[in-house]
């Protein structure tokens, strides 16, 4: 791999400069985009550049991305999970469930997670047990979690008590409390990813999980652990929102998955596997965050902020593709 | 008179959204989602009222009408620092905190055209285009009449959940079920069309199949009522199923000339808008206070009165059109 790289940089560059290392990595052009959309959204409204308003915005999508970061593990080891913001949703009625029944908070909230585990284990033993495609299997479960979550719930909202409602307006050194975990989860799956054994193992995994096979690591074992983790941080993600929004129904995040593979792919993870940062899915979060609120608070509508988004979209896309094919020849 | 405002107007233009005109009152209208031609004659409204009273006004809406999509436009426009902030909300309830939040910014909240039942204390007052108890059972009169109060009748509603559909449902259903006016009549069917012209027609079609002697159709929602007269219309079967509902005049202009529907009935959503803004800038001037039984003049409405829990109704009643004065409504 090396090799090959090294010969396709002394094509471009004969002596392969530091920069070049820097600027052809996915995350860089994601911090470019960044960096853009806070000149941008700073140009577009007086309103914008406000850092309490843009920590409050982020707490609106911050349970999405901490399950964003977590599904950004699950892409590079060459597997997708559809059905993550299905999970927040059934995860967050059973949860609301069966507190209004009766049940003490604490148990609530741990049925709550093990619900969400359930789920998991679910897509698990479908995907890697059966060996069928995880993105057939999580699309179907992306509808049947969506269709539990309606028959438990029904067309209602399921109230959760005062005590519980709030906890976006937690701070922590002025920081809402959902960006705090945020931060701290990106952190500490940045360092499994990048620094231990398994964080290689999952890389080599997504790249190719024949020779992965062949080097004696246990593919299957750390996929499943990937659908596990993946179900019992969404299941956290859910119960988080609940709190923030004060009630629960059926239609919670409904259709965030597409937003959750949209900050992987934007942060540079590669869709087919092997390629992928944590840092890329940090930036993208804040990077959709950013181009949003500065266009909401724009009063722009929603037409014009959806084409916006695209292109962003697209250029991310063609950008990612054109790195990586230029790396791995 | 007219001078002053329009010259604050251009200058709050000029001056691009930032800067403000002090005494200009920012109102923002948050519809339930964009494209929903309702709304255009709702947010009308306001726009009118705002050349002719100091108020400046900016519609915003959210691609989709979900429960939660609505919450970043809310608080884009604390951010902002509105005076006033008017909405259609899509939840009862996940909209609470962020009310909360607006409320301590000393925002004013008006619900608008749909509330927030059970939850009124996180909006200042609810404006609703009529007396919304009292559909359900005008629309059972209104079909009864057409259909000589004999024979069975299906409901075309719109989605499962929709809070105000729900509630003239069950009007509807008790009014057929207490009235002894209606007692020769039999609700046999409520189906959904989601409020898309393409599932909306295939329900009714499927009820028109499933229930060979079905005599009326209610369907209390303007997407609804205009796929039912389109499906009647190309049946050509105006004779034996009459369509009624509520529907937009200019939607149903064509329906009513052709004779496919003899009468449906609406409000105007333009007045909501009117109204909206005229007690919003009188709230905040101080001219006119937000308390039950309260009154106050609004130019072309007459005097209205604050009802119980805040609410204000633009009209007492439901208007009923027909080819005698369809001709009179653009909206």
């Amino acid at each position: 791999m090396s090799v090959t790289t090294d010969s396709q940089s002394q094509e471009l560059a004969p002596s392969r400069p530091s920069w070049h290392v820097v600027l052809v990595r996915p995350e860089t052009m994601t911090f470019l985009l960044l960096v853009f959309g806070l000149i941008g959204a700073s140009l577009l409204s007086p309103f914008f550049l406000d850092v309490n308003y843009i920590l409050r915005s982020f707490t609106l999508t911050a349970e999405m991305s901490i399950v964003a970061l977590v599904l950004t593990l699950v892409v590079i080891s060459g597997e997708i999970d559809l059905s993550a913001a299905s999970n927040m949703a059934l995860s967050a009625c059973i949860f609301a469930w069966v507190q209004a029944a009766g049940a003490p908070l604490p148990i609530a909230v741990v049925v709550g997670l093990l619900a969400g585990l359930a789920m998991g284990t679910l897509n698990a033993f479908m995907s890697i047990r059966m060996q069928l495609p995880s993105i057939i299997v999580t699309i179907g479960t992306l509808i049947f979690f969506r269709g539990l979550a309606q028959v438990i719930a029904g067309d209602r909202s399921i109230r959760v008590p005062e005590s519980f409602i709030g906890i976006n307006t937690v701070m922590v050194a002025g920081v809402p409390l959902p960006v705090v975990i945020f931060v701290v989860v990106a952190i500490i799956l940045g360092l499994v990813l990048g620094t231990t054994v398994i964080g290689r193992q999952i890389y080599q995994i997504g790249t190719n999980q024949e020779a992965a096979l062949h080097a004696g690591i246990d593919a299957k074992r750390i996929k499943v652990g990937l659908f596990l983790l993946l179900g019992i941080v969404s299941a956290a993600a859910g119960i988080m929102a609940a709190s923030r929004l004060g009630s629960v129904r059926y239609d919670l995040v409904l259709g965030g998955e597409l937003q959750m593979v949209l900050m992987a792919m934007l942060g540079g993870t590669y869709i087919f596997g092997g390629r992928g940062t944590i840092l890329g899915t940090f930036l993208a979060a804040w990077l959709l965050v950013i181009v949003s609120t500065g266009m909401t608070v724009a009063n722009l509508l929603p037409a014009i902020q959806l084409t916006v988004l695209g292109i962003l979209l697209i250029v991310a896309i063609i950008a990612t593709n054109f790195i990586y094919a230029r790396t791995q020849r | 008179m007219l001078k002053k405002p329009l010259i604050a107007a251009t200058a709050a233009l000029t001056l691009s959204a930032g800067a403000s005109v002090a005494e200009d009152i920012e109102i923002v209208f948050v519809g339930k989602n964009t494209g929903n031609p309702y709304f255009d004659s709702l947010t009308q409204g306001f726009v009118d009222a705002c050349e002719v009273i100091a108020c400046n006004f900016e519609f915003v809406a959210p691609a989709t009408a979900e429960a939660t999509s609505q919450i970043p436009f809310l608080e884009a426009q604390i951010q902002r620092g509105v005076d006033v902030i008017a909405i259609s909300p899509n939840s009862p309830d996940a909209l609470n905190q962020v009310f909360q939040s607006a409320s301590d910014a000393g925002i004013i909240v008006l619900t608008v055209n749909g509330d927030i039942t059970g939850n009124e204390q996180y909006r200042d007052a609810t404006i609703l285009p009529t007396d919304f108890t009292k559909v359900g059972a005008d629309q059972i009169e209104m079909v009864g009449s057409l259909i000589g109060y004999e024979g069975e009748i299906a409901i075309l509603s719109a989605t499962t959940e929709a809070p105000d559909q729900n509630f003239w449902i069950e009007g509807m259903n008790e009014t057929i079920a207490n009235d002894p006016k209606y007692a020769n009549m039999t609700l046999v069917a409520t189906v959904y069309g989601d409020d898309q012209p393409e599932k909306s027609t295939t329900e009714m079609e499927a009820l028109l199949s499933n229930f060979p002697n079905l005599k009326g159709v209610i369907a209390p929602t303007t997407v609804g009522i205009a796929a039912a007269a389109q499906v009647v219309q190309s049946r050509g079967i105006a004779d034996q199923v009459k369509v009624t509902g509520l529907g937009l005049p200019s939607e149903m202009r064509e329906f009513i000339k052709d004779g496919t529907v003899e009468g449906f009935q609406l409000w105007s959503p333009y007045n909501e808008g009117w109204l909206a803004s005229h007690f919003a800038v009188g709230l905040k001037n101080g001219t006119m206070t937000n308390e039950v039984g309260a009154t106050f003049e609004v130019p072309n409405l007459g005097t209205i009165t604050i009802n119980e829990g805040n609410s204000i109704n633009t009209q007492s009643a439901l208007t009923t059109f027909n080819a005698d004065n369809i001709d009179d409504f653009d909206f």
